[in-house]
């Protein structure tokens, strides 16, 4: 008996913590959105007709999805050079995309402010260059806000591509060449379909990270380019909407939720090995 | 796996590499300007805006909360994580498989909305002063990483080294102590300076449950940023950049910092 009761035991604590902290207040700001004295749904038909938050949510959208397309194909590329550099290089390499990795989100998103602020680098620049005539503001725009993304996660792109790409077994690719596969061909046939689950994987990290994101488009976006996130606090923190604030919040923890399963679902399925 | 690569290939991946370090570098070198304003390159160097920084006091005080929030909340989460960690890796027959989804769902629920629901729960809903609710929503944050890195080195520990030591006569508790804590300590150290950093640098969850007179770090540096532009963010930025660069010292000396790509 008591060896039946041990495990549960030890990690009674840890789930405690998780059911008290986070599933209450979470389930709490849900049913919030439902609990509405104008109907179930009221909030959310209020959300849905409104064409600022529709244009916010489908903003939000963009934004992540141009964010997690670049980063991946950035990161894969990178990735791809990083795994054949030689041993050395390679290292170095790794600690170039480790450090932004662990430098803040705020400090990050700090250094476009600098670069692409009317006074900033590169109006500087383009203006010594005799591109343009007149400095022009860059910030507030949805190209600064997709810039700092990108250069936000293309990190974690690159360290996630440098595992799977490392994780492909070499007796497989010799295999492939010695069969007369040309260096094409052993990339199309071999590595790309043994990679794609894991890219899949770091893609879904980048989307939620965007699509939840609050420092970068509270600093690069700014009021003109209110995403869920900064707009959720504005609710939350300025209008004291707290049913407006949590229908925001329910509708991130669906889309969240949606795209992590149904990725790592299809992640699943594409996986060559486990098929 | 060595291949050829192909000019085009490097030329992109160094323009990357200048990408990722660049604006970085704009950040130390704009923190050493004597002007006051934000520029790159500076006229002139000099350490004034380190030392405004250290000047104003919202700065050190928030410092030392941001600091003292990783250190507990991350003590709080290994606390609890690490006996559950051993939990799931010993007895993998007896407990569900579910059980390892519960403790990941704190990077599953967008921060934001943990956040949000944390100061409207349990801040205003229950009156759990602004310091404790931190210290939960921090601990919470790193839960994740806690459970999984722990974890991770539990699984390919050897649990009959265990069973030798039990059999010997050593106590269970005494052998969790001096036969498995010392042979995952890679791992433990791993997971706190993940955790470490998480914390330190989180934003979104402490947004909601910073109060008056109390505020982390990363809320301050925005707070500033959204009234003065002046090299002062800058130089609190070069201050986290060395912690940073003092962990990942630590993360080579320990581990290798390829543990990070695994």
């Amino acid at each position: 008996m008591k060896n039946r009761l041990l495990p549960w035991g030890l990690a009674l604590p840890a789930i405690l913590l998780v059911a008290i902290f986070l599933g209450l207040p979470v389930i709490e700001t849900l049913l919030t959105t439902f609990a509405d004295p104008k109907g179930a749904f009221a909030p959310y038909i209020k959300f849905f007709n409104s064409g600022f938050r529709r244009t916010v949510l489908w903003r939000t959208m963009e934004v992540a999805v141009i964010t997690t397309v670049l980063s991946v194909l950035i990161g894969f590329v990178t990735a791809w050079v990083v795994a054949n550099a030689p041993a050395k290089a390679k290292s170095y390499l790794i600690i170039a995309a480790v450090f932004p990795l662990l430098t803040g989100v705020v400090v990050r998103s700090f250094a476009w402010l600098v670069i692409l602020g009317k006074n900033g680098i590169l109006n500087s620049l383009l203006l010594a260059l005799g591109i343009i005539s007149e400095p022009f503001s860059m910030l507030y725009t949805q190209g600064a806000v997709i810039v700092a993304m990108v250069y936000l996660f293309v990190p974690l792109m690159i360290l996630t591509c440098v595992g799977v790409l490392e994780g492909i077994p070499q007796d497989l690719t010799d295999a492939a060449a010695s069969l007369g596969a040309t260096q094409w061909g052993v990339f199309k046939q071999v590595i790309l379909p043994m990679a794609v689950p894991g890219l899949i994987v770091g893609a879904v990290l980048v989307f939620t990270g965007s699509f939840t994101s609050y420092a970068t488009p509270q600093l690069l976006g700014g009021e003109r380019q209110m995403m869920m996130g900064t707009f959720l606090h504005q609710r939350a923190m300025v209008v004291f909407d707290w049913v407006g604030a949590s229908t925001i919040a329910a509708i991130m923890v669906v889309v969240t939720l949606a795209t992590v399963l149904l990725m790592s679902k299809l992640a699943r399925k594409l996986n060559p090995v486990a098929g | 796996m060595k291949r050829k690569l192909h000019p085009a290939l490097i030329a992109f991946a160094v323009l990357v590499f200048i990408f990722l370090t660049g604006p970085l570098v704009i950040i130390i070198g704009s923190s050493l300007s004597s002007s006051e304003f934000l520029e790159f390159p500076p006229q002139g160097l000099s350490l004034r805006w380190y030392e405004n920084a250290f000047d104003i006091s919202a700065f050190r005080r928030t410092m030392g909360t941001s600091f003292f929030l990783a250190v507990a909340g991350t003590a709080l989460s290994m606390l609890v994580g690490v006996p559950a960690a051993y939990a799931m890796a010993r007895y993998r027959v007896q407990l569900p498989g579910w059980l390892g989804n519960v403790f990941v769902l704190p990077v599953l629920i967008p921060e934001i909305v943990l956040g949000f629901s944390i100061m409207k729960t349990i801040t205003t809903g229950y009156e759990v002063p602004v310091l404790p609710s931190l210290l939960i929503g921090h601990a919470l944050l790193v839960l994740p990483y806690c459970v999984r890195v722990t974890g991770a080195s539990l699984n390919s520990f050897d649990f009959s080294i265990e069973e030798a030591a039990v059999s010997l006569g050593c106590p269970r508790w005494k052998a969790f102590f001096i036969v498995i804590l010392p042979n995952i300590r890679a791992g433990l150290i791993a997971a706190f300076i993940l955790a470490f950093i998480t914390s330190l640098n989180d934003v979104s969850i402490s947004l909601f449950l910073t109060g008056p007179g109390v505020s982390t770090l990363p809320i301050q540096l925005l707070a500033h940023m959204e009234q003065f532009f002046d090299p002062t963010i800058a130089s609190v930025s070069v201050v986290l950049m060395f912690i940073t660069v003092g962990v990942m010292a630590v993360v080579e000396r320990t581990l290798g910092l390829t543990f990070l790509t695994k």
